[in-house]
């Protein structure tokens, strides 16, 4: 059976929830920024004017400003964004319950099962823009067709505020004349590799026999091929349906370059704790650890370790992560952001291999959910390491709570 | 023009549902709501703002009370 899924992207998101509140910015370029002084100085966000004087996310204030100088800079208000969000998808609710995030602002519903109820599905599609921008200030646009990937495409083909409909009968003609690095999945790299083989276009990509693409891009090869052709056969998980978690980890840029491992040890330390409180949050022992490091002339390497037994115990973590930063950061540049992950998870009620010798573990352990009991009672900041208190500007951030919120990956 | 903040008056019942009574205007002064025609989530592009919307009679006129996180507003 053909199915009707819709994706919803809300429009420039954190910018329209910015302007909504300040009406007088309404007809000047805005964007939404990082803290300058934190050094997380880049564009979260913009409005339609900022991006048609070429205002690019992810690239830095200044060269924002050189593109546009009059460009008006907000600071983000997450509180707010992910109110929007969850008012969205409450509106969302009402169509379906097959309701899947990807980030803050998109979502992929299923509503197949509901076109008897409200209508074909550009009929669903444009009611929901109706009430999005009545009820929340905010545009979204919309992509129906048969599939996820396609319906992604459709979101972006036509913005703001507007529906796309691909369908099976449509979609050579609508979808495969776009460029190859529209399709979800084709970066750069992969847009390179496949230029160079002359696939310029979708239709290039669906077209081409599957052994060479396997041949040059590996399984991803097969699983682009069957994207453009149409052929996702991926489902819209339901609302709350949780996906099995592969790592848990945090990083951050920090206020000020880390010039020594004392500096590196600081960060580690909050970081290690944020993804040990997260595992256990979640059920979960993780038996790797693994640290990326980036220095100040944004040179990045990842290293990992196997530790001997599963653990969620921010001091086994932040051990680990600490040998690994020793180990490994020999260029002596100082650092300019540092990320930790444990991966390899195991849920904690699984089997587990004692070690004989060390002692300290019941008692690490307890006092690890003493800690989280504390936290979640007093605060985060009740309780804390001692090494946190020689550079409070370097510890005075919370990974698990100040959460960037981030796409999600597709293949779960 | 804009935003005008104003404090309220409200009755709470036990479902949850506010119901606002009155308005305080800033110089002190009290205008009862003697009716509330329409409930909705909405946005104000006039004032800025989003939440629920209340579409209230005062004086013989009609006005548009807004509750965005707790505060309140009217369209000015």
């Amino acid at each position: 059976m053909t199915r009707c899924i819709l994706h919803v992207d809300l429009n420039n998101f954190y910018a329209s929830v910015e302007c909504l509140y300040r009406p007088e910015l309404a007809d000047k370029p805005v964007a939404v920024s990082g803290d300058i002084e934190a050094r997380h100085g880049i564009i979260l966000a913009k409005n339609q004017l900022a991006k048609q004087a070429g205002v690019a996310t992810g690239e830095a204030i200044w060269q924002a400003k050189t593109k546009c100088p009059d460009l008006v800079l907000v600071p983000p208000d997450f509180k707010k964004y992910l109110r929007f969000s969850r008012l969205a998808r409450r509106i969302y609710a009402d169509y379906t319950d097959q309701i899947e995030a990807f980030g803050i602002d998109e979502n992929w519903l299923d509503v197949t099962g509901s076109v008897r109820l409200f209508g074909s599905g550009p009929a669903i599609a444009d009611e929901i823009r109706r009430r999005v921008r009545g009820e929340l200030g905010v545009t979204v646009s919309v992509g129906v067709s048969f599939n996820k990937i396609f319906a992604k495409l459709g979101s972006d083909l036509k913005k703001p505020d507007a529906t796309t409909v691909i369908t099976e009968e449509n979609f050579r003609s609508r979808v495969w004349p776009l460029p190859v690095g529209e399709l979800l999945y084709v970066g750069r790299a992969t847009r390179r590799k496949l230029e160079n083989r002359g696939i310029y276009t979708i239709g290039d990509l669906a077209k081409r026999d599957l052994r060479p693409l396997v041949l040059l891009l590996g399984q991803w090869g097969e699983t682009l091929w069957h994207f453009a052709n149409g052929r996702d056969e991926a489902p819209v998980r339901k609302t709350g349906e949780v996906s099995a978690i592969k790592s848990i980890g945090n990083s951050t840029t920090a206020p000020r370059d880390l010039a020594t491992l004392a500096d590196a040890k600081i960060i580690l330390y909050v970081l290690a704790e944020s993804v040990a409180a997260r595992l256990r949050a979640h059920g979960l022992r993780c038996q790797t650890v693994a640290v990326s490091l980036r220095d100040k002339e944004l040179a990045s390497f990842e290293r990992q370790i196997r530790l001997l037994e599963p653990t969620a115990a921010s001091r086994d973590i932040a051990r680990a992560a600490i040998d690994l930063v020793a180990a490994n950061w020999k260029s002596g540049r100082p650092l300019r952001s540092l990320g930790v992950r444990g991966g390899d998870l195991v849920t904690e009620t699984g089997r587990l291999q004692l070690d004989l010798f060390d002692e300290q573990k019941a008692a690490a352990s307890s006092l690890e959910t003493a800690v989280d009991d504390i936290r979640r009672r007093f605060g985060q900041n009740s309780i804390q390491r001692c090494v946190m208190l020689t550079d409070c500007r370097l510890s005075g951030f919370n990974p698990k709570d100040d959460h960037v919120i981030h796409p999600v990956s597709f293949f779960r | 023009m804009g935003k005008i903040l104003v404090t309220v008056k409200a009755a709470h019942d036990t479902l949850g549902n506010t119901r606002p009574l009155s308005i305080v205007w800033h110089d002190g002064r009290e205008f009862a709501i003697d009716k509330v025609t329409d409930v909705r989530m909405a946005a104000s592009l006039k004032a800025g703002g989003q939440g629920l919307r209340y579409t209230c009679r005062v004086c013989g006129k009609e006005i548009r009370l807004f509750c965005d996180e707790g505060i309140w507003f009217i369209e000015g």
